[in-house]
């Protein structure tokens, strides 16, 4: 392949510029869609009737196409790296939320009372007892995030130049150099694996008490059906 | 609000309810590309997750082949499909139907390694052949699961299916991509709406679906 990394200078990046602008495109909105999600799910997990609503309003949000999402905001924040971030935002606190409700659910009746017996309170308790066993179903929610985000933030070449790695695809089509779309393509998927792998590491460095190893479902899996089994 | 108001002009303009590009027409030709690839999709995850998590092998050969097809875009798949292949319906099936295969294989694998072992044992022991066990027992056991993966698989396609249009097919991306260049925002939120509309529909199929095919016994659960 000729010219791989030969990147047309209208782009105004270098190959390695463009992997550091995509990686904040795409990972600061899921970082703001997290801090969004925490207490938006903590409400869910307190008024349980809120849930219901909360998961059909984000599944419209989830339904509308990332491009019609950008080129609506272009009105408001114009054609700017904002207005790629917005929406990605958005699509990871929809994905996210179900993951942090369910994994804060997960949490044992038991656990919880002995946490308040022993004088926890719900502050306290949120965060050394609930957040900590959740982590696993946080991070699995936080996988999807991210390597949803790095591969939309492409779509943002569409709206004037804003799609980092997504660039080189209209560069690709512009002076018809395939070789430059293998690159996007490539890069972008090997970022979407680092990053995975880079939260799989994570999850392993928080719950050092789960078995090495063994996939967090597999190992959470016994729980919900013993307590299934004992509803019957 | 401004968006309502561009929702509203979009569908009391009678002229985008006929022809080619009316909304029925590009309607219909979403409906078909997203069906031709979860069609696709499910006859490709639906047999190998069965399998493997009947068989209980290669699980982990499973998740790493999932998690590398998430993480290609499909956007740049689209790009690349078509500089490769030139335009027509295969180049936009490709992304499409690799984003949707992860979510079917994946899914499909765990509904059925979480079948309850117990019943699989007792068919075994009363005789029943491997296959009827998988598609007697452990199906329908698993069934309320495989469904929640074809959905979320159908929601992602009909989503991204928009695309399509961006390499001059049809569909309601149409409007957005047509909208995008004539700056025309009230096209682009009409075809956005549509498309949510559509993704709500889908989910409705999929809930009288779910009504219709799993068993009371599995569902009272």
């Amino acid at each position: 392949m000729n010219g791989f990394f030969d990147i047309p200078s209208d782009l105004q990046h270098s190959w390695a510029g463009l992997i550091g602008l995509h990686l904040r495109e795409s990972l600061l909105p899921v970082a703001a869609g997290l801090l969004l999600a925490l207490p938006l799910a903590q409400l869910c997990v307190r008024f349980r009737w809120l849930y219901p609503p909360v998961l059909g309003l984000t599944t419209v949000l989830y339904a509308i196409p990332s491009l019609a999402f950008f080129v609506v905001l272009i009105d408001y924040t114009g054609q700017t790296e904002l207005t790629v971030m917005i929406p990605l935002a958005v699509y990871s606190l929809v994905v996210l939320v179900p993951a942090i409700v369910d994994g804060v659910r997960s949490v044992p009746q038991e656990t919880l009372a002995a946490a308040t017996a022993m004088g926890f309170g719900p502050v306290r308790r949120y965060l050394q007892v609930q957040l900590p066993i959740a982590t696993p179903a946080i991070v699995a929610g936080l996988r999807v995030a991210v390597v949803s985000s790095i591969s939309l933030v492409s779509v943002g070449a569409l709206i004037g130049n804003q799609g980092a790695l997504g660039n080189l695809l209209a560069a690709a089509q512009k002076y018809d150099r395939p070789e430059l779309a293998v690159n996007a393509v490539l890069t972008m998927a090997a970022l979407a694996i680092v990053c995975d792998a880079l939260l799989v590491g994570l999850r392993v460095l928080l719950t050092p008490w789960m078995p090495r190893g063994a996939r967090p479902k597999a190992a959470a899996r016994p729980e919900p059906l013993t307590a299934k089994g004992a509803a019957r | 609000m401004n968006v309502l108001n561009f929702v509203n002009a979009f569908f009391s303009d009678s002229a985008h309810w006929h022809g080619y590009d009316g909304i029925p027409q590009r309607f219909w030709e979403h409906v078909q590309y997203s069906l031709l690839a979860l069609a696709v999709a499910a006859a490709i995850g639906l047999p190998v997750g069965l399998l493997t998590g009947h068989t209980g092998r290669g699980g982990n050969a499973l998740a790493l082949i999932a998690n590398a097809a998430r993480a290609l875009p499909s956007f740049g798949l689209l790009v690349l499909a078509v500089l490769l292949i030139g335009f027509g319906l295969l180049p936009v099936m490709i992304p499409l139907v690799v984003l949707a295969v992860p979510p079917i294989l994946v899914t499909t694998y765990e509904a059925v390694r979480s079948v309850d072992p117990s019943p699989v044992d007792a068919a075994r022991g009363m005789g029943m052949r491997e296959s009827r066990i998988l598609f007697q027992v452990e199906l329908p056991v698993a069934l309320p699961l495989v469904l929640s993966g074809l959905r979320s698989a159908a929601i992602q396609i009909v989503s991204t299916a928009t695309i399509a249009a961006y390499v001059s097919l049809g569909g309601l991306g149409r409007y957005i991509v047509d909208g995008l260049y004539q700056r025309d925002y009230e096209k682009v939120v009409g075809g956005a709406t549509l498309v949510a509309v559509l993704a709500l529909l889908t989910l409705a199929v999929f809930w009288a679906a779910g009504r219709l095919a799993v068993s009371p016994g599995v569902r009272r659960r």
